[in-house]
């Protein structure tokens, strides 16, 4: 029980480490919704232009395209969420000082989990008024209660992205600092964001079927064309993110290994 | 007669870490036992600061064996974590926070009972109670290295591994720091290990001696002993002899 305690502690502690972070930076803190904001503007007036053009043909086409925006920003900042954590803790010289001390790495990934969610939930209630005031796309309303397991797959999915990309961080510092943010743009083409998986060649599309944000996508597009969704897309996704779960846990420990064997570990932020 | 297991801090044996370009510690095989303080002196890339990421299980090592408390640095990290703590002048805390934000992350992290008293007590006795309301980065580099050792106290560590604590500090401030760490090093006999290059500073603080070069262990004793074993009268003389004839293993 003391030590269930203690860390309930460590993972608070690290939460208000980044809460601190907000209450210090004004900019930090407009960053978070500044971004997804814009793309909604931008993604949202051009679907108002070919909505406009197209005198109302294209609107299903509209509103799968506010919903895939408001989702892929979900995935985007989960992995971000838990990348950013680590980098933050390189460029300040703290991540020693961490690797030290009691904070088990679970705990130091529960905390980013738990700080990426209220951060997202933040952000997509945002993206969802702005997107109903503006374009009349009512996006919870569309998606129901589906959202839920959607959501939860996307964010698991965005976040074990961010393990991963943690692990390529610890294993080689700065060198790969630029990966965090060019990991989610590697699954965006072959997870049918913008587009059904139909419209990717065969081979493609086999890539797809492996990547759990494909049937979140996919199975957003059923929900506004049908009003249901089938289990053939939620259980899929949970699998895959059960098994991801493992393989990111498991290149985040070898990658931590090398890095110990490497002496990377001690340098990290020092070169 | 041979201390008990449980006086025995640190115990390393022929521990070695090797890069594909260079042995970076060759064989070390020393002892730390509590309430003792242990300097390891050497030029730049003597295999110091190796010998300290191995014991704080931020370095794996090739060969040989380290025990810290008895236990294994890395697969038993839990267990000494909580026990151990340390300082160097090139770890940071976070230099967008305030001080005492730092140190309620880590007294967090540390699980320290009664906080915000240890805290202040630390901040106090390192004189720099009043910058706890200060950010991290404005301070001087004399007021980060005092805020580091703030840290490393926090959690009362049994074991304190220091590389070059006083590297930024004036002399004035810098003896005051020792003097207050040998306090609290004689009141907890608290284990210590010491890099520096202050030969002075580390004459006057640790009670043991381990000077190693390119990895190697070339001497070893209290500072008398191998200032003695030298025919030197300073340490500093030992170090440039040491330097200047390295490759040459003394009994």
């Amino acid at each position: 029980m003391l030590s269930v305690n203690e860390s309930l502690t460590r993972i608070r502690g690290m939460i208000l480490r980044y809460l601190y972070l907000h209450r210090r930076s004004v900019s930090r803190t407009l960053e978070i919704i500044f971004w997804p904001v814009m793309e909604l503007f931008v993604w949202g007036f051009l679907t108002v232009y070919l909505r406009a053009i197209s005198q109302g043909e294209v609107s299903q086409f509209i509103v799968y395209l506010i919903g895939a925006m408001i989702f892929w920003d979900l995935l985007y900042r989960a992995q971000q969420g838990v990348s950013i954590s680590i980098v933050e803790e390189i460029w300040t010289q703290n991540i020693a000082n961490l690797f030290v001390s009691p904070l088990r790495i679970w705990e130091w990934m529960t905390a980013t989990f738990i700080y990426s969610f209220f951060k997202i939930l933040l952000i997509m209630t945002l993206l969802s008024l702005i997107a109903l005031g503006l374009y009349h796309f009512n996006f919870f309303g569309s998606v129901g209660f589906y959202l839920i397991p959607l959501a939860a797959n996307l964010f698991i999915f965005g976040w074990l992205l961010g393990i991963a990309t943690s692990g390529l961080l610890i294993r080689w510092g700065h060198a790969v600092e630029a990966l965090i943010w060019g990991i989610p743009f590697l699954v965006q083409p072959f997870s049918a964001i913008f587009y059904p998986l139909s419209i990717l060649p065969v081979w493609i599309q086999k890539i797809a079927l492996f990547l759990p944000s494909t049937y979140v996508f996919e199975g957003m597009r059923q929900i506004i064309q049908q009003g249901n969704l089938q289990p053939g897309f939620i259980l899929p996704a949970f699998l895959l993110n059960g098994v991801y779960f493992l393989l990111s846990v498991l290149f985040f420990a070898l990658m931590l290994s090398r890095s110990r064997a490497t002496g990377r570990l001690g340098r990290l932020g020092m070169d | 007669m041979s201390p008990s297991p449980e006086s025995v801090l640190i115990a390393t044996r022929n521990l070695t870490k090797s890069f594909p370009d260079a042995n970076a510690l060759d064989s070390l095989t020393m002892r730390l036992q509590r309430g003792e303080v242990v300097g390891l002196l050497g030029p730049n890339g003597a295999g110091k600061t190796t010998a300290l990421h191995i014991l704080l299980g931020l370095l794996s090592p090739t060969s040989g064996g380290v025990t810290v408390f008895g236990l294994s640095p890395i697969r038993d990290r839990a267990k000494i974590s909580k026990r151990i703590n340390f300082s160097s002048a090139y770890v940071q805390l976070p230099s967008n926070l305030k001080v005492r934000e730092n140190l309620k992350i880590f007294s967090m992290i540390y699980n320290v009972p009664n906080p915000a008293r240890k805290i202040d007590f630390l901040l106090e006795l390192f004189e720099i109670g009043h910058l706890k309301n200060r950010l991290t980065g404005a301070l001087s580099s004399g007021e980060k290295t005092r805020l580091n050792l703030c840290k490393a106290l926090l959690n009362d560590p049994e074991l304190l591994l220091l590389d070059e604590p006083t590297a930024s500090l004036d002399p004035e401030v810098a003896e005051r720091v020792r003097l207050i760490l040998k306090k609290i090093q004689k009141e907890r006999a608290m284990g210590i290990i010491y890099t520096s290059h202050n030969m002075a500073e580390v004459e006057q603080i640790c009670d043991r001696i381990l000077f190693l070069h390119r990895g190697k262990t070339i001497t070893e004793g209290t500072p008398a002993d191998i200032m003695r074993h030298f025919n030197s009268r300073s340490l500093e003389q030992v170090f440039i002899k040491i330097v200047r004839g390295g490759d040459v293993i003394c009994e």
